[in-house]
């Protein structure tokens, strides 16, 4: 790893307008990049980390946010005195972009193939149409692509979230820049998925010795694919080393704080005995999204969305269901909490069967099972204030208003948010703090099963923590017994006793995490576990918070 | 069952199946509502007259079978209509057919060339307006599209007669060609856009405000997007993403407007060619209530919801053409 440097960039600062959070949202940034090396700058949310890519690219949003000092330099050019002319000639052929969403990042009205051709076009001038063509299917080739004539001629909405990112991924390498910045690429990724994108990364940049600078904030991820590491904090840089140094020995707390917040992969024992009492049984639920329409309304094909699911839930435990986007994971949620009216099959809690209850009863039994949401922004009415958002459950259900806010008030305190709280709107939180809001909603019926649909995957990794440390908090206080959708297996392993893995709409294993994740039966469970990024590095445990 | 027919065609054939029950309800729904108005064409007539005594109206009435119950009426004319006959306008003694004939061309014209000016032009400022946006350029179109969209359309059409007829005699007041020119060829061509000049501007500028605001906004939230973000890391340059990357995508939401829009303009040519006395469906309409000729009413009533039928299928057509995501199934 002794290449030429790429890039290098010193004391790097980046004015943000008047009225934001702080005035710098880069306060010296330094670091350099080296022909066949992969430099990870890992942060959390705000850290300033993509603002860095848009210093490189010289895609700021200019003039409110603007390089204020220090230099970046890509071999021996000047990056920030090119006028806007040799930039255009820069970007794309001498140093391109990954992007995070390959949902959005492609033009949704173009063919994959003339998005391609695009690059190619912008940047070889003279070289023929049929040239470009058989140069652009190549490169969707090297990408492992299944079927590139077809993806060529394919619209993006057509072809999978991943095979779009190896869309992005041929383009940004199809002239072989020496430079290939990549903004968070996988994080919108399943995990079998993620492994497979950052594989052929890693790989086509060995092949053509390029620099790579990877923005993430996945440490799973740096540990999969980083060579030398910078971490940033609220636009500083706190540390930067080699990877090995800063994953298993960082220096600086606040590295020590992330990498400490890293769910590991040794489940806890299971904390629960056989005897306790059941809950909540799920058996043979089925739920099929029908083929629909005839001749006047148009048709969609049939989804098999669950497939003769059964599970337990015992008082006190954790259930965890695990699985990608499309195995079914979230639809099980929805028809456990009757949200979604499943096909056939029973839900008990208690002693009823929640599926056949009349509308009213329904009603009376929505108490006794509350849903924690994934997306804490969308999932509370903004126009109410906290408190009676978190009151209105019990007053539906009969509670006096004073008796109700006073308990709203001591639940605040429970998921550890001041008091002050109760009379805030949820936009005043952030999203760490608007989940808490989430948690003490749904406890407030003092249910006896809560559903927690993705809770924490909106989250920074050290919210992500402390969130997941209160729901541990409070299971062990009020014996609660949870329903844990996840597709993240760290968090899955770190919290819950019980799990289910489903692959399309099916369990295809379940079982104790402990067991489950020492030794996976089915084929598809052994796929996942050797998909999830760093698994084989396990975070140093051993500092304080 | 799998039809020999290409997408395309059963898509139109759905549509055209989906629009008659449409069509039948709005034709039921407006023959009770004008049911429910007092007076009638006989009143109207003999209104006209000044008055005739009670033996003739009530022949007159059972000779045009207004004296049958309600639900009888209709159903005649709802028989009459299924084999598109419109019935005779006691009005203009002319079978209703004829009448619509003569003024469905005025109409479309207007329309076409009002819409297409202001579809044209609001997205080309829309997009001139959000490229600069905030800028002195941007503030000026933005102002002047508040003030079309804030000015009324018949005082809009007053005040350019008073300008440009009145005071600078640049243009004719009103009616769609010179009575008494009898130009042929290219001088009836000129003389027609003459006298379309003032109403196209005083039916399309409020439109025009409608575009260009959309427009501006839609161009905005598109610039913002993610892929425009990947074409501009590619090296393209302003004007490319302009062209290929930002147009098409902000244009989707406009078209949406255009099509549901149609039905308004119709509307709006109501009081646009009464102002400028144009020979139209407009006027014709308002002719049509103030005489109670309601065979002439319903006629245009029928026409109308077949343009604004067919519009929307081309919107969608259109839609579809324009948004390689969305299928016609």
């Amino acid at each position: 790893m002794s290449g030429k440097t790429v890039l290098e960039i010193e004391g790097l600062k980046v004015a943000l307008p008047k009225g934001a959070d702080r005035p710098l949202a880069l306060d010296g940034l330094s670091l350099s990049v080296k022909a066949g090396e992969v430099v990870c700058l890992v942060g959390e949310s705000g850290s300033g980390k993509s603002l860095t890519a848009g210093a490189v690219m010289r895609l700021l949003p200019e003039p409110h946010v603007h390089v204020s000092g220090g230099s970046i330099r890509f071999g021996d050019t000047d990056i920030l005195a090119q006028t806007e002319t040799q930039m255009k000639a820069i970007r794309g052929k001498e140093i391109s972009m990954i992007f995070q969403e390959p949902m959005t990042a492609l033009n949704p009205q173009k063919t994959v193939g003339w998005q391609l051709d695009e690059m190619l076009r912008l940047h070889m001038k003279k070289s023929d149409r049929k040239a470009r063509r058989a140069h652009a299917i190549e490169m969707l080739h090297r990408t492992h692509i299944p079927d590139p004539e077809g993806a060529y001629n394919a619209y993006p909405h057509q072809i999978s979230g991943g095979q779009r990112q190896r869309v992005m991924i041929a383009m940004a390498l199809a002239l072989s820049p020496r430079l290939i910045i990549a903004d968070e690429p996988t994080t919108a990724l399943d995990v079998t998925t993620q492994l497979q994108i950052l594989k052929l990364i890693r790989d086509l940049q060995e092949e053509e010795g390029a620099g790579v600078l990877f923005i993430t904030h996945d440490f799973g991820v740096v540990a999969e694919i980083a060579d030398h590491v910078v971490v940033l904090r609220q636009g500083e840089m706190v540390e930067s080393g080699p990877a090995k140094q800063v994953l298993n020995a960082p220096q600086h707390p606040y590295t020590k704080a992330l990498i400490a917040s890293v769910p590991d992969l040794k489940p806890p024992m299971p904390k629960v005995g056989k005897d306790a009492p059941v809950v909540l049984t799920g058996a043979h639920l089925m739920k099929t999204f029908k083929a629909r329409g005839g001749f006047l309304t148009g048709k969609r094909k049939a989804v098999v969305a669950v497939k003769d699911l059964s599970f337990e839930l015992r008082r006190g435990e954790t259930l965890g269901v695990v699985g990608e986007s499309g195995s079914g994971k979230t639809t099980v949620s929805r028809i456990v909490t009757r949200l979604l009216e499943a096909d056939s099959g029973s839900v008990q809690v208690g002693d009823t069967d929640l599926l056949s209850c009349s509308p009213s009863e329904l009603r009376s039994m929505r108490k006794h099972i509350q849903m924690v949401f994934q997306d804490p922004m969308a999932s509370l009415n903004p126009r109410k204030r906290v408190v009676d958002l978190i009151a209105q459950g019990p007053i539906v259900h009969g509670e006096t208003r004073e008796k109700a806010r006073a308990r709203a008030r001591d639940l605040l305190e429970l998921v550890e948010l001041s008091p002050a709280a109760a009379n805030r709107f949820p936009h005043e939180f952030s999203g760490g703090q608007r989940q808490r809001i989430g948690i003490a909603r749904a406890l407030a019926l003092e249910p006896k099963v809560i559903v927690a649909d993705e809770p924490v995957s909106a989250l920074d990794v050290s919210v992500q923590a402390q969130v997941l440390k209160l729901l541990a908090d409070l299971r062990a206080r009020m014996s609660l017994s949870l329903l844990f959708v996840t597709h993240d297996l760290r968090v899955a392993a770190q919290l819950c006793d019980r799990i289910i893995v489903m692959q399309r709409g099916e369990i295809v294993e379940s079982g104790l995490t402990s067991e489950v994740f020492a030794n996976p039966q089915h084929e598809y469970t052994r796929t996942l576990m050797t998909s999830i990024p760093g698994r084989d590095w396990t975070p140093p445990k051993d500092v304080t918070l | 069952m799998r039809l020999p027919l290409p997408p395309i065609v059963i898509y139109a054939l759905r549509r055209l199946l989906q629009a008659v029950p449409v069509i039948i309800l709005i034709m039921i729904g407006t023959f009770l509502l004008l049911k429910l108005a007092p007076g009638d064409t006989v009143d109207a007539l003999v209104g006209d007259m000044g008055g005739a005594d009670a033996d003739f109206i009530a022949r007159l009435r059972q000779e045009y079978g207004l004296d049958q119950p309600v639900y009888v009426q209709l159903w005649v004319y709802m028989t009459k209509l299924a084999t598109f006959d419109f019935g005779w306008s006691f009005v203009y003694e002319q079978p209703v057919a004829t009448v619509l004939w003569d003024r469905l061309g005025t109409t479309l014209l207007l329309m076409a060339t009002s819409l297409s000016l202001a579809f044209t032009i609001g997205i080309a400022l829309g997009a001139i307006a959000a490229r600069r946006a905030y800028s002195l350029t941007d503030n000026v179109i933005s102002t002047l599209g508040l003030v079309f969209y804030a000015t009324p359309s018949f005082f809009l059409s007053l005040m350019m007669m008073l300008l440009f007829s009145v005071k600078l005699g640049w243009l004719p007041v009103g009616g769609i060609k010179t009575i008494a020119g009898f130009y042929t060829g290219w001088d009836h061509v000129v003389d027609v856009a003459r006298h379309l000049v003032m109403p196209t501007a005083a039916l399309s500028l409020i439109y025009l405000s409608f575009y260009l605001r959309l427009m501006r906004a839609s161009v905005m939230e598109v610039a913002d997007l993610d892929y425009v973000r990947t074409a501009r890391a590619k090296g393209a340059s302003e004007s490319r993403l302009m062209i290929h990357h930002i147009m098409r995508n902000a244009l989707l939401p406009v078209i949406t407007l255009l099509g549901l829009q149609f039905s308004t303009v119709l509307g709006g040519s109501v009081v646009v060619e009464t102002i400028f006395t144009l020979p139209g469906l407009g006027s014709l309409a308002y002719q049509s209530v103030v005489q109670r000729d309601m065979n002439t009413l319903m006629g245009i009533i029928f026409l109308c919801s077949i343009i604004v039928v067919v519009v929307n299928f081309l919107t969608d057509l259109l839609y579809a053409r324009l948004d390689s995501r969305i299928e016609l199934t």
